[in-house]
């Protein structure tokens, strides 16, 4: 079916101003994924290619990438990442909606001061605590390790505030009624609260997955040895190393933003809506 | 044991469910933020290199800090940051954002041209920039600018360049998050009230002054006090961007942050480094309490 009002309602919209409109948010456009088109483009240049300004290259090579994933510890960087990432991305769904949930929902003394409370650590810059976590790390072994890098952010203010304003809107006969069906109140939680918030703990785990992949200060702080760096203090590592060989740095600088576009590309939709949400309710 | 239990009212029940529930992230927010938010302004009246003894110096480390010239050039870096940073990428995603609204075709497509960059790793970026300003006949802008004839700049490597040069990337990143936070602001507003107004024969800048931008003040103030917020904490730019020395040349682009991060794990001076952090919780305070005042003025 086509809808002949709407489509007319288009052509009509589509004067000359809107083609001129489209044309420069276009080029805008273009202009904003320069850098990047332009670092994919180098990773599959030789070194003799490198300087020269053409978008595609002449003779296409993927020695560039063979060079980074053999000569570097780049494969272990990327593991490290995706694992710092994920369990604490695991961490604050959990947690930030178990805590919201209650906050939302259970009607006890202390309510409103442990809320205001975890609110109140929103004001606190991690930079902050960045000394107090060193020691911490320091007089409990945790440098170089997973859980130094991941324990500062295995719970967040933000997700928790987050989680109890969509909890909040969700009606109390719903528990209720489970409640006088005999279901505890953890499975209450986990199995007919928690599925109605899916947009918003996506939007969570969206988030605090880029939040983490992206992270810089602490884990330069928290790690020494090389097997243990994220990908962006690798990243940052190649400083000395490799100092001039562009093409070797655009590859993994490449190789490093690849998870999260094609993450991106596969849930447009999805992400933007979510950032939407969080950005409107947060 | 479940005749125990048994023994609890029903809002008894639910109050300790309550409590186990938080169990768990409570000991982690007294150990892992509270703590260490009062170790923080404990530290900071010490004289402590982490290994030696810790000297209680009281408030010595805040006078050095006062007294020190490379510390007010931070912190005007730091507030230089911000106050351009935030009105120049604020003003480019709302007008991006204002004319995206209108468009139909291919509207996801181009808002995700401009949104790519939101996800993108700072430092891995922080490359490709640096390429970008390299002197002629590596780098691109210089490569561009002498297409027009325009002499070559020094960006990174120029003590009054350097700075905007590092914001560029820094406001490029951010811009997405922006433009997508003000078209969901736009679409917010209802449409009786654009309706409304064009009966009454407002012009399209009369529409924009009189509806649109009054009705996304608090996606304005909200979007203010994040990037604000965001710009006076930069870092990760300025770190692996910066000519000479980080922070360089001749300290011209370097913040609070890495001033901080340069005091406590280059110099292990910590009590000094912890004073820094204090100073900055106390700035970014004070920007949360003038959004949380304008936000209450608003209803």
């Amino acid at each position: 079916m086509i809808d002949v009002n709407a489509t007319m309602a288009r052509l009509e919209r589509a004067r000359p101003g809107t083609v001129i409109l489209w044309t420069l948010l276009f080029l805008g456009g273009v202009v904003m994924i320069t850098p990047i088109v332009f670092m994919a483009a180098t990773s599959f240049k030789t070194g003799q290619e490198v300087y020269e300004l053409s978008i595609i290259p002449d003779k296409p090579t993927l020695a560039n990438y063979v060079f980074i994933l053999q000569e570097s510890k780049f494969m272990r960087w990327m593991l490290n990442s995706l694992w710092v990432a994920t369990f604490s991305t695991a961490s604050v769904l959990f947690f930030d909606s178990l805590v919201g949930y209650t906050l939302a929902k259970f009607d006890f003394r202390g309510r409103h001061i442990v809320f205001i409370a975890i609110l109140s650590t929103l004001m606190i810059p991690t930079e902050m605590l960045i000394i107090p976590w060193y020691m911490m790390s320091r007089s409990f072994g945790w440098i170089d390790t997973y859980w130094g890098i991941a324990f500062p952010g295995l719970m967040t203010g933000f997700g928790t505030f987050l989680m109890r304003q969509f909890f909040m809107s969700l009606p109390d006969e719903l528990i209720e009624a489970a409640r006088i069906d005999g279901w505890s109140e953890f499975a209450i939680w986990w199995r007919i609260a928690m599925p109605l918030v899916i947009p918003a703990l996506s939007a969570l785990a969206i988030f605090h997955f880029l939040g983490n992949w992206t992270a810089f200060i602490w884990p330069l702080i928290v790690t020494n040895d090389p097997d243990i760096y994220t990908i962006p203090v690798g990243i940052a590592s190649f400083n000395g190393e490799f100092q001039m060989d562009w093409e070797i740095v655009m590859t993994a600088s490449c190789l490093a933003t690849l998870p999260t576009l094609l993450v991106f590309l596969l849930l447009q939709k999805f992400i933007i809506r979510g950032i939407m949400l969080a950005g409107l309710k947060g | 044991m479940a005749n125990f239990w048994n023994k609890f009212t029903i809002k008894q029940k639910l109050a300790i469910t309550a409590w186990l529930f938080l169990a768990v992230p409570l000991v982690f927010y007294i150990t892992i933020r509270f703590y260490p938010t009062f170790e923080a302004f404990y530290v900071s009246t010490l004289k402590w290199n982490l290994l030696g003894a810790k000297k209680a110096i009281g408030m010595k480390n805040y006078i050095k800090i006062f007294a020190d010239e490379d510390f007010w050039l931070v912190l005007w870096n730091t507030i230089k940051y911000a106050l351009v940073g935030v009105p120049v990428s604020m003003l480019i995603a709302f007008v991006i954002a204002y004319w995206l609204n209108e468009i139909d075709f291919g509207h996801d497509f181009i808002r995700a041209m401009y949104f790519i960059p939101f996800l993108t790793t700072a430092v891995a970026m922080a490359w490709v920039w640096r390429w970008f300003y390299q002197p002629l006949p590596i780098g691109y802008f210089n490569t561009m600018l002498s297409w027009f004839g325009i002499p070559q700049q020094p960006f990174l490597r120029s003590v009054t360049q350097g700075l905007y040069s590092i914001m560029a990337p820094a406001v490029w990143a951010g811009l997405g998050f922006q433009i997508v936070i003000f078209i969901a602001g736009i679409r917010a507003i209802p449409r009786s009230y654009f309706e409304a107004a064009e009966i009454d024969g407002a012009g399209r800048r009369q529409i924009l002054r009189e509806i649109t931008l009054p009705a996304l003040k608090p996606t304005i103030i909200f979007l203010t006090v994040v990037s604000t917020i965001g710009f006076l904490r930069i870092f990760d730019q300025v770190y692996t961007m910066s000519a000479d020395s980080a922070g360089g040349p001749l300290n011209s682009t370097k913040p609070l942050v890495l001033m901080i991060y340069e005091f406590a794990f280059d110099e292990f001076k910590l009590g000094r480094a912890s004073a820094l952090t204090v100073i900055l919780f106390l700035i970014l305070l004070v920007v949360s309490l003038v959004q949380l005042w304008l936000m209450r003025k608003q209803k």
